[in-house]
């Protein structure tokens, strides 16, 4: 991407534009109508971005305002916090997923805990960009799914796009909102398309709505991120086998849209969530039991997980065996007990 | 086609010029601890400044000795004493100016109150009745720090904000020696130097962290050298000698406020408390090594210099030490008063907005409170939380089992064993415990 294309983006609306052009596009606007906004991070000047996300943002708004800092993440995530508390608005990028854990501790021990431990005094109001998820053929430490972490530390809201519409909205309502927001970006779906709306995309507010991104009344496929494009085409998939899917795309998952997932479950009595986060102690778990807790008496089955392994990320060459694929969310689908035909071992 | 593919092509020139980014030699720390009281250059200090550290000193070292006596008396949950170091603490804040910003650890309550905060507002962390006790703003004061070194970072972001708005802001960042050796130190300074923020890193090297001695914590000629490897100054200063101390941060802070950028300040001092009153000191030091820093009390060097020079009788001691325990007979009134606590508070400020879960467990909390305070009113405050829940099948089991009556859950059975009320016993003892001596607690 070039600050060229994202202009023709920009100058012609029916044009596509790509995930990393709509974040790119939702940075610049937010910067233009507010000047406490400030993008700092590794390699997001000059060059961009290595995802180009941040491209002419600095020439545009001068190094002060998209600033290539050391090579340091708890030190970039640190610095953010002095910035907001002198009334800045920090929008930081970490590289990739593996990389922004030195910053963890800055995350958990502060950002997450500054508006409650101050009583409201010092909010935080800063958005940390992640690059997160496999499927481009990463080498090791370029494709984790951190997103459990954050979900677990309360006090951060964490969201993720699946589409290049929410992208932008998204990004725009986390740099809008007073709190601090985990941003996930799904690496895969950076280069997805889609026609820019004639009027601009607007944010996404409030932060914690989930869409329904395919209505259907056989089960619901909960997921986010770049799971979404998955459940999909498998919903597409099974209706070859007579199942019609509800595929909800989370959007948020702190906060969590319990009455749009509930409301779901409840209509069609099945439920399947789809990660690529490895399943033992990920967000399908919490998402499982708060449908179990919730919908009980609606549900006809278990509600399954179809997850990344817990395995450490696989090295790219064997990767596909581990990303939760359509045929892998099918198989799911096809073990909530349609015929109640449920046995011993029959659920994974 | 490269240049090893053709033998004999290769014509070796020098690399391009290497120089040095900067020149290290103004960088480095003096040889010795910066000292003024006791020499010549004593006869030059302001009678004022010193009248006026003089009586800080007294009364932090009083107020250190009262908070240490409230933990026995288990009005705080622990103390960390700053005893020994009252000359770094008190410096620290009277160098600063109104708009400037104080980013303290968790020894540093003192330089909390010598910055203008109340004293029961700065011990709110260590008493436990919420964390930061103060707000930040007020007095311009980050909240106290317990992971270390982590707030160093904050005051690089903060000065570097002040700094791009125009505004003559500085920052003093206080750290320990135990600090230095943590990744966010090493961050922060590379990040100040880079960014020419105007920050002062403090470091109170009171020889040791917790039981470990310096010498296990760094192999460097002085903490103080570490500084030449970012660019920026370093200076040693004695820790007890509050002349010089002031002198030396009022240097570096005067330099940032004009952009001179960062400087690393080393106070060699000694923690003459244990570290914390849980801890056991004499597992790890003589005696003889606290006494001989006994004899180089802050407090007694000031003193000295004081009397030696006229500007103290007998009488302004005594008005000073009255002064302190004034203050000391005001704070223990007053941190003898119990905390008002209110345990909804917990919920309160995680989010700008409360999320949907967090309203149903504040919901929860609620009942189980009404429970407590008044079992038969139980009935009514359940109907709140109920309507506040959502819409689900467990939820108004929940509500129902902490307030001490079986819900009317869908199939009834659901809630049976709920009558024990266990939650609300155990909420008891945790949300409205009285503010017991919790020794191990750091």
């Amino acid at each position: 991407m070039t600050t060229t294309a994202v202009e023709t983006a920009r100058d012609t609306a029916r044009k596509p534009v790509t995930m990393g052009q709509a974040l790119n596009r939702a940075l610049r606007d937010a910067m233009a109508e507010d000047p406490a906004i400030h993008v700092l991070g590794e390699d997001v000047g000059a060059l961009g971005g290595v995802f180009r996300v941040t491209d002419g943002l600095a020439q545009e708004f001068g190094e002060d305002r998209c600033t290539d800092t050391p090579l340091a993440e708890a030190g970039i995530l640190g610095a953010a916090v002095g910035m907001a508390m002198y009334g800045l608005r920090p929008v930081v990028e970490m590289q990739f997923d593996a990389f922004a854990y030195p910053a963890f501790e800055q995350l958990v021990s502060h950002v997450s805990r500054m508006r409650n431990r101050t009583r409201g005094a010092l909010p935080m109001p800063i958005t940390v960009r992640v690059p997160y998820g496999g499927g481009i053929g990463g080498v090791e430490h370029h494709s984790d799914s951190s997103e459990a972490y954050y979900m677990a530390t309360p006090g951060l809201h964490v969201v993720t796009p699946a589409t290049v519409a929410d992208a932008y909205g998204l990004l725009r309502a986390a740099i809008a909102s007073d709190d601090p927001v985990v941003f996930l970006e799904p690496k895969r779906l950076y280069w997805s398309k889609a026609d820019w709306p004639a009027d601009r995309p607007q944010p996404v507010d409030p932060i914690g709505r989930a869409a329904v991104r395919r209505p259907g009344t056989s089960a619901t496929l909960i997921t986010y991120g770049p799971s979404v494009p998955v459940c999909l085409e498998a919903a597409e998939a099974a209706t070859a086998e007579g199942w019609d899917l509800e595929v909800v795309d989370l959007r948020s998952l702190v906060p969590f849209d319990e009455e749009t997932v509930c409301a779901s479950v409840r209509r069609t009595g099945r439920a399947v969530v789809v990660h690529e986060s490895p399943g033992f102690g990920g967000p399908g778990g919490e998402i499982a039991a708060r449908i179990t807790e919730r919908c009980f008496h609606h549900l006809d089955a278990p509600v399954l997980r179809v997850a990344g392994f817990d395995i450490p990320y696989p090295p790219p060459m064997l990767e596909r065996h581990h990303l939760p694929g359509v045929d892998r969310v099918l198989d799911a689908v096809a073990r909530l007990q349609w015929e109640s035909e449920w046995t011993e071992g029959g659920v994974r | 086609m490269t240049v090893l593919e053709q033998p004999g092509s290769y014509r070796p020139t020098p690399p391009p010029a290497w120089q040095p980014r900067t020149d290290a030699a103004p960088l480095l720390p003096d040889a010795e601890p910066y000292r003024v009281l006791g020499t010549a250059a004593a006869d030059g200090l302001d009678p004022e400044l010193l009248r006026r550290l003089y009586g800080r000193l007294v009364r932090g070292r009083r107020y250190n000795t009262q908070a240490t006596a409230l933990t026995r008396q288990g009005r705080l949950a622990v103390y960390p004493s700053s005893t020994g170091q009252e000359a770094c603490e008190v410096a620290a804040a009277l160098v600063l100016q109104e708009q400037d910003w104080l980013f303290p650890s968790y020894r540093d309550t003192l330089a909390v109150v010598a910055r203008g905060l109340d004293p029961v507002a700065a011990l709110t962390l260590l008493r436990g009745d919420w964390h930061t006790g103060y707000d930040p703003r007020e007095r311009r004061v980050a909240p106290l720090s317990t992971p270390l070194a982590t707030q160093l970072p904050h005051a690089v972001g903060l000065a570097h904000a002040a700094r791009l708005a125009g505004d003559e802001v500085v920052a003093l960042a206080m750290v320990g020696d135990g600090g230095t050796s943590e990744g966010d130190f090493h961050e922060a300074l590379n990040f100040a130097a880079v960014w020419r923020a105007p920050v002062v890193f403090f470091v109170q090297n009171n020889g040791f962290a917790i039981s470990v001695p310096l010498a296990k914590q760094t192999a460097a000629p002085s903490l103080a050298h570490k500084a030449v490897g970012y660019g920026m100054p370093g200076r040693l200063v004695d820790g007890n000698d509050a002349a010089a101390v002031h002198e030396v941060l009022g240097e570096a802070v005067e330099r940032a406020r004009a952009d001179g950028g960062p400087t690393l300040v080393e106070a060699v001092t000694y923690r003459v408390e244990a570290h914390t009153n849980a801890d056991d000191a004499t597992r790890y030091r003589s005696d003889a090594e606290v006494e001989a820093w006994r004899a180089h009390d802050p407090i007694a060097l000031l003193e000295a210099e004081l009397t030696r020079r006229g500007l103290i009788d007998d009488e302004g001691i005594r008005a000073e030490r009255d002064a302190a325990e004034r203050m000391a007979a005001d704070l223990r009134d007053r941190m003898n008063e119990d905390a008002a606590l209110d345990p909804m508070d917990l919920f309160a400020n995680v989010y700008a907005q409360q999320t949907a879960q967090l309203r149903e467990q504040a919901a929860q909390l609620r009942a189980e409170l009404a429970a407590e305070q008044q079992p038969e009113a139980a009935e009514s405050a359940v109907e709140e939380p109920a309507r506040e829940a959502s819409a689900g099948e467990a939820s108004g089991q929940a509500v129902g089992r902490a307030a001490g009556r079986p819900a009317q859950g869908p199939r009834g059975s659901q809630a049976s064993h709920g009558s024990r009320g266990s939650q609300g016993s155990q909420s008891s003892q945790g949300s409205y415990g009285s503010q017991s001596s919790q020794g191990e607690r750091r």
